[in-house]
């Protein structure tokens, strides 16, 4: 077997990713603490205002990595709960289970800060516009997935039946968002074009996909943080989990 | 299990959820009445002007006939669940997947079929022409099925569950959305007088997307509820 | 550039800050609630293991 494979089977062992993700969640939640520094100090004193929308643009650097966010965790959690489902391997099931909320939480700052961006630019709070609708679609997915999650007794097949509706939303994101986008056509004309026509300048870029790096850097370090208290619930009863919460007393 | 063959068993099925049914013919009426009730309180809260009416017609009675299909789905498989059906089911020697779209089948000709037939009679009391009536018979001949098909997905995935009412809908609901855009927009532009006919082939593709996929999903939920 | 200026943003201070206010505080209650619930998980976990300890002894 080569290394990488190698080192994918060790990961699904749950006392070896118990470990890794303790070593790693540290530096990428520092890193994201670095980079957000770097990338708002970049947003808010180098970029200059935009010329048509003023200074308020400058929640594009939070909004839109959000919405990144939302779409690309659910990805990441479909792709775990497939593995999951089709290997039975308990850490993919615990790695979805643990995006989930993640998931759910940027979804809903991209609203929030997608309501206090439009209420300057379009004049209200909501409008029902393709992009808004289906966003919110896709916060109601996730709690659904929490939910179901939540409310099933046995950890395993709760995390089971919560990934296949994951699944089954994954098939469903792009037809609602077609059709969403297909029903404010007919129903309005074009809405405020949010990101213009032109490229963006680079001033504003960097500290754009700066704040994309950020929140990526983020998930991981979250989604590691929960995963380990996740298989730390599971795994309670293993000799390996006593020896990493009481080293002296498993020695003895 | 000689000489039988899956044909036979799905047929067997279909006739015994039927017939079962037919013998709790109160219950399976309820969701017809469920949307009655819906279409008759929304001219009495809005208000009786016929052109307000038919504005709003296709939206109502959509969503009244989607949520009252919802009601409906919480009986799909509990009665099987409690009596062990289910699980016979699952380990019987036939393809679950097959057993799961038979299920489906049976539930849409109780709860779906009543529902085509009732609504677009709503339709006229809302003001619409019968142009406009039939566009609605034929969105929800085709809209219905996948509504069942994607609730049954939800009901497989809920069944253990003690309050799975409100819950399923929860699931379920963001689910049902480009259905009920495509049909209610076919209703409108048939209403308006433009062409309908890409919004009965979008429903149509979505059904057959659905007939097609669903109970492979169905089925793997039934396999991690009932285990 | 001075700073009340800064935090005015050309008049949209309001929004502005309010959205970045949501962003830290989701992210940040997202990155303390599973320290809690780690803090709490431990304690729990020390005590269960401590009464099947004692049992054994007993026994």
């Amino acid at each position: 077997m080569n290394k990488l494979t190698l080192w994918f089977h060790k990961l699904g062992s749950p006392e070896y990713f118990y470990r890794f993700a303790g070593r790693w969640a540290p530096w990428a939640g520092w890193s994201f603490a670095l980079l957000t520094v770097i990338g708002l100090y970049l947003g808010m004193f180098k970029a200059p205002p935009d010329y048509q929308q003023g200074e308020s643009y400058r929640i594009i650097f939070i909004h839109v990595p959000s919405a990144w966010m939302s779409m690309f965790i659910y990805v990441a959690m479909s792709a775990a709960g497939f593995v999951g489902l089709v290997w039975r391997i308990k850490v993919a099931e615990i790695m979805a289970m643990a995006s989930a909320p993640i998931g759910a939480a940027f979804t809903l700052v991209t609203l929030v800060t997608g309501a206090f961006w439009g209420k300057p630019m379009w004049g209200a709070y909501w409008v029902w516009d393709a992009r808004l609708t289906s966003e919110l679609i896709l916060l109601f997915i996730y709690l659904g997935i929490i939910g179901l999650y939540q409310a099933i007794e046995d950890r395993r097949t709760a995390a089971r039946a919560a990934s296949l509706l994951a699944l089954v939303g994954l098939v469903n994101i792009p037809i609602i968002h077609f059709s969403v986008e297909w029903w404010t056509t007919l129903h309005q004309g074009s809405t405020v074009n949010l990101m213009g026509e032109s490229s963006m300048h680079p001033s504003m870029l960097w500290p754009l996909l700066i704040m994309a790096v950020a929140t990526k850097l983020y998930y991981v370090m979250n989604v590691l943080q929960r995963a380990r208290n996740m298989i730390l619930e599971l795994e309670s009863n293993k000799s390996w989990a006593k020896t990493v919460l009481q080293p002296a007393e498993a020695s003895r | 299990m000689q000489g039988h063959s899956l044909a036979t068993a799905a047929f067997a099925l279909l006739s015994r959820d039927l017939r079962l049914a037919f013998r709790r013919r109160g219950e399976a009426l309820s969701p017809i009445l469920f949307l009655l009730m819906v279409a008759t309180l929304f001219p009495l809260g809005l208000s009786p002007d016929p052109e307000q009416l038919a504005a709003i017609a296709p939206g109502v009675i959509w969503v009244a006939a989607l949520l009252s299909s919802l009601l409906a789905l919480n009986q799909m498989f509990h009665a099987d669940l409690r009596d062990g059906t289910l699980e016979q089911l699952i380990i019987s020697p036939w393809p679950l997947p097959v057993m799961a779209l038979v299920k489906v089948l049976a539930h849409w000709i109780i709860s779906g079929l009543p529902l085509t037939v009732v609504a677009p009679v709503l339709g006229l009391g809302y003001g619409l022409d019968g142009a406009t009536v039939k566009i609605m018979f034929w969105s929800l001949l085709l809209g219905t099925p996948t509504l069942s098909f994607i609730g049954a997905i939800g009901v497989a995935l809920s069944v253990g569950l003690h309050r799975g009412g409100m819950f399923l809908a929860l699931l379920v609901l963001p689910l049902f959305v480009p259905v009920l855009i495509f049909a209610t927009a076919g209703i409108s532009a048939s209403a308006e007088g433009f062409a309908v006919g890409s919004h009965l082939y979008l429903l149509g593709a979505l059904l057959a997307l659905a007939v097609s996929t669903a109970p492979f999903a169905i089925a793997a939920g039934l396999r991690i509820s009932i285990s | 550039m001075n700073w009340s200026e800064f935090w005015n943003m050309g008049g949209y201070g309001f929004y502005v800050w309010f959205s970045y206010g949501t962003f830290f505080l989701v992210l940040g209650l997202g990155l303390i609630m599973p320290m809690l619930k780690r803090r709490s998980l431990e304690t729990e976990l020390r005590e269960q293991w401590a009464v099947t300890k004692r049992r054994k002894r007993e026994s």
